[in-house]
């Protein structure tokens, strides 16, 4: 709050507070860390409650005590989930499909953006468009046809891809190439032109400009990249859904919910903790490296 | 000056001609590169999302065990069905009110976080952005352990305001919320985060002039605010339209479309006629019926996309 | 040791209906310092893209130390770039970036070394060999750039506007610095630049070029005091030259020249011999420097016409005072000593020196 004199030659001399501005601002800033502590609360609380009743043992859970509070902490959701061999089964099986699903879009993705943001060759405008397009085809509309074109696969080739869960290699990438694809070409084309006439006059070959220069220029949207593509492996249940029924073949979210839901049983505390252990790769990736997260979002507008 | 020596002084055009053809080939040879790059990205989209699309056109035309042809038959029995109106409607409401609540509550969020200073932001945002990070099938399975029939946690603590018992999955008019609730609670920070973008890149001068101008709060927002978003707001309003119109999970997993179809939309219709029930034409059909409706919202999302283009 | 010249024949560059340059001719000899010189578009950074091989040529020759270059790609040709924006790898230290080249022809790490070592000293930037760029000032990054053409050795260096980023400070410093590296390192320059001062302080010889053709080739000297061209005369030079309307008179039997109704001057004899053909009575354009224009001194030389005028305004620039006075609609510029008495709106009697007068033809803009 500060005070200032005006000297008006006409009018007499008072004083002029600049009080209300702050008062403002400091109003707005109460009231503002009120409602973002309300939405956060909304945020959290399903979360926070997966861990509560994770903690917690059969007998407590049926009991209905007070759900909010946990009076006999216990890890026997925990232990027995991961010395389950099915569950561990899952585990591996989300962590080998996202890892390679990665892979590949990257190696499809990269070299396709490459091409598109930097060599402008016949139809490059277009072939970005569509690119932008097929991301709006949503998986609920292709799951039908695709399951009947590889359950056909399997029957003219005697290769049975249904329910094997590397079918889903083939699949996810339809997910994830698209976007990656519309991410890259927005960080390599913010890549100066000079700098690969440089690389040109300095002697590099295409591949060499690729590799040498883009890639680690690029380097904070290919994390971004990789990022989206592994946690939209990862949270995938429709099509592993689809695809896959034996439970063996499982990843993460289609056994939790399938398995753990035997008939009227619930074991909810064995739920929660699986659902818990299969949301904790993505929140980890997001805790470490949350920028690269929300660039990623940023990089274009998507699933929301 | 120098002496140079000029070789091939004459037969200026052979020379010439030479020169056009290895450009040429010189074009030829950058342009197979990239194809060669792109086609992966081709082959991919091409077999895999375009081949499909189409192939339901097909398969939608064919009977449940896909050995006739039945032309228009699938789409004639949907018509007739009160459940298929029923999802349609319910694919609507659905898609349209989720979308605008999580645009309301996207931007007021966002407001918010852009008030505090800097340094604290990072934090809010941290918190806010949780629901998008969890995977929405583990995340779902939570909300379905809190809106369980008998343990219901939020039913425990409206215990104590004298609020009645809900049956959140049960009733279907309540099944509808608590679809609705689940899929904003989980779109709504996807909002927040672009529209923080956004907001960040509105010039502080622009809001100081108009406090300057006279113009309150609201106004403020209304005049300057919306204006200079109103791109990122038509794209992920429109974006979220399509998304959240072939959503799946949430509803698969918190009410399987129940009760009694009160809560089925496309896609789990879809995969209830298509899969379940072992009729694959049959859920074609259903899903094509989501095509016109997608095709509008991507024109509309091209023109704004174009019109951007042209205004950048 | 190899000729390192460069060559130009009638060098075309089309862009779909576009030409960007027009025929270009120009021998550029080993170890010589050329600029190419003129306003945006005129082609000249086009000219210097083909030599880089960045462009393809649409028709004619470039040649390299007497080899053709047109289909030979740029890491083939030996040559070393440096951009307007520097175009330094922003992944890698300055080392890195200089030795990026040499690297990837697998040079031995020694060579490697002990040239970026030499090139750094040269540039005064050793101490900076292991930041990365965005920890460099515009300035610094400028050397780096340069650092990084040094080390390949090649036969010639290209310099796309280098200094255009600078601040008007810095650039008359880098301006020393390349200059001093021309003259340790020797190697054959084209440097392109839109700043005629660059130009007159840098080159051996300067090409100006206009409308992708080129005006005219010359050393500093002779394009400042023999421009060929009304376009030369008033790009080269700053303030620019002045051009007045004008007419040559026969008087009393000797060659005058009207500007005005009141105005005329005699033309020296040397002038008045090289313009006697002339036809009399046509449209001429008169060009004369600002510094050509002062006060008239009390003891006048021979050439040396006084008028007097009204001044419309003054700049004082402290060490002279620049005059802007209004002939027959045109403006026109002079410089006084500041203690003249020159004034915003007062008169002051004026002195041309016709020893240095341009005479042109208005149509064609050919200097006479």
């Amino acid at each position: 709050m500060t005070s200032t004199v005006v000297i008006d030659k006409a009018a007499p001399t008072r004083a002029i507070k600049y009080g209300s501005m702050s008062r403002d601002r400091t109003w707005a800033l109460r009231w503002s860390y009120f409602f973002l502590t309300l939405f956060a609360i909304f945020s959290l609380v399903p979360p926070l409650y997966m861990v509560i009743t994770s903690l917690k043992s059969s007998a407590e859970i049926s009991a209905a005590t007070n759900p909010w509070w946990i009076h006999h902490p216990t890890l026997e959701n925990y232990i027995g989930l991961l010395t389950s061999n099915q569950f561990l089964t899952f585990f591996r099986n989300s962590a080998f499909v996202s890892i390679f699903v990665v892979t590949i879009t990257m190696l499809i993705s990269v070299p396709a953006a490459f091409a598109l943001a930097r060599m402008r060759f016949w139809g490059s405008a277009t072939l970005a468009t569509g690119v932008f397009l097929t991301y709006l085809i949503p998986d609920t509309l292709l799951f039908l046809p695709l399951f009947k074109m590889f359950a056909l696969f399997g029957d003219f080739t005697g290769i049975q891809l249904i329910n094997r869960w590397y079918v889903l290699l083939f699949i996810y990438p339809t997910l994830t190439v698209p976007f990656c694809t519309w991410i890259m070409i927005g960080y390599f084309a913010s890549i100066p032109k000079e700098l690969d006439e440089a690389a040109i006059i300095d002697g590099a070959s295409w591949f060499q400009t690729l590799t040498r220069i883009f890639i680690p220029v690029a380097m904070p949207g290919i994390i971004a990249a990789t990022i989206f593509a592994f946690t939209v492996s990862w949270a995938q249940f429709l099509y592993p859904l689809v695809f896959t029924t034996s439970t063996d073949q499982l990843v993460l979210p289609v056994g939790i919910v399938t398995t753990l839901i035997k008939g009227d049983v619930f074991n909810w505390g064995q739920i929660m903790t699986g659902a818990l252990l299969g949301a904790a790769p993505p929140l980890i990736i997001y805790a470490f490296l949350m920028d690269y997260y929300i660039a990623g979002l940023t990089a274009g507008a998507t699933k929301g | 000056m120098a002496d140079v020596a000029i070789r091939q002084n004459s037969a200026a055009a052979p020379r010439n001609v030479r020169k056009r053809a290895s450009l040429r080939t010189a074009l030829k040879r950058k342009s197979t590169a990239a194809f060669l790059m792109t086609l992966p990205l081709i082959i991919l989209i091409a077999l895999l999302v375009l081949y499909p699309a189409f192939y339901s056109l097909h398969l939608a035309t064919l009977n449940k065990s896909m050995q006739r042809f039945v032309g228009f038959g699938n789409f004639e029995f949907l018509f007739k069905r009160d459940t298929f109106w029923l999802v349609v409607k319910q694919s609507c409401i659905f898609a349209i009110s989720a979308v605008i609540f999580k645009a309301l509550i996207g931007f007021i969020v966002a407001h918010f976080v852009h008030n505090v200073p800097a340094k604290g932001q990072r934090k809010w945002r941290g918190m806010l952005l949780v629901p998008w990070v969890i995977p929405p099938a583990m995340s779902t399975l939570a909300w379905l352990w809190l809106f369980d029939p008998s343990y219901s946690a939020f039913n425990y603590t409206l215990s104590f305001f004298g609020i009645g018992p809900i049956p959140w999955t049960g009733d279907a008019s309540w099944a509808r919320f608590s679809v609705i609730l689940v899929n904003i609670w989980y779109g709504a920070p996807f909002f927040m985060i672009m529209y923080l973008a956004s907001l960040k890149s509105v010039p502080e001068q622009l809001y100081e002039a108009a406090a300057i101008d006279g113009a309150n709060w609201w106004q403020r927002i209304w005049y300057v605010t919306l204006p200079m978003m109103r791109n990122i707001i038509a794209i992920t309003t429109l974006f979220s339209l399509i998304v959240t119109f072939a959503n799946f999970d949430i509803v698969r997993i918190l009410t399987a479309g129940g009760p009694l179809d009160h809560t089925h939309i496309f896609a789990t219709w879809a995969f209830r006629v298509g899969i379940e029930g072992s009729d694959i034409p049959l859920g074609a059909s259903v899903s094509l019926f989501m095509v016109p409706i997608l095709a509008v919202a991507a024109i509309f999302i091209l023109r704004d996309v174009n019109k951007r283009g042209n205004e950048a | 040791m190899l000729m390192a010249d460069v060559t130009l024949r009638k060098v075309f560059k089309r862009y779909d209906d576009v030409e960007a340059v027009r025929g270009i001719d120009l021998d550029i000899a080993d170890h010589e310092f050329v600029v190419l010189v003129g306003p945006s578009g005129c082609g000249k950074s086009t000219t210097l893209r083909m030599i880089a091989g960045l462009e393809d040529i649409t028709g004619g020759d470039i040649m390299i130390g007497g080899d053709v270059v047109n289909d030979v790609p740029p890491k083939d040709r030996d040559i070393a770039m440096v951009f307007q924006n520097y175009a330094l790898y922003p992944h890698m230290t300055v080392a890195e970036n200089m030795s990026f080249g040499l690297r990837l022809k697998h040079f031995p790490k020694a060579e490697i070394n002990s040239r970026v070592t030499e090139a750094a000293r040269m540039l005064d930037i050793v101490e900076l060999v292991d930041r990365k760029p965005k920890q460099l000032s515009g300035g610094q990054r400028q050397r780096v750039a340069m650092g990084r053409a040094i080390v390949r050795n090649p036969k010639v260096f290209l310099f796309d506007e280098p200094l255009s980023n600078l601040d008007a400070k810095l650039r008359v410093q880098m301006r020393i610095e390349i200059k001093k590296v021309h003259q340790k390192v020797r190697t054959t320059t084209v440097y392109v630049t839109h700043d005629q001062v660059e130009a007159m302080t840098l080159a051996d010889r300067v090409v100006v070029m206009n409308h992708g053709r080129i005006e005219q080739i010359g050393t500093p000297n002779e394009l400042y005091h023999k421009p060929a061209t009304r376009f030369v005369a008033g790009f080269i030079g700053s303030p620019a030259m002045n051009f007045m309307p004008c007419r040559l008179e026969d008087v009393a039997g000797k060659l005058h020249i009207r500007l005005t109704d009141r105005i005329a001057f005699p033309l020296p004899p040397i002038r008045a011999a090289r313009y006697q053909s002339v036809a009399r009575n046509e449209k001429l354009l008169l060009g004369l420097r600002p510094e050509h224009i002062t006060e008239a001194k009390a003891h006048p030389e021979p050439g040396v016409e006084t008028f007097d005028t009204v001044l419309d305004v003054t700049e004082p620039m402290g060490m002279e005072t620049l005059i802007y006075f209004t002939l027959e609609g045109a403006q026109v510029c002079g410089r006084v000593n500041p203690n003249a008495g020159a004034r915003d709106g007062g008169p002051l009697r004026l002195a041309v020196d016709l020893n240095n007068m341009h005479l042109l033809n208005e149509v064609t803009g050919v200097v006479i």
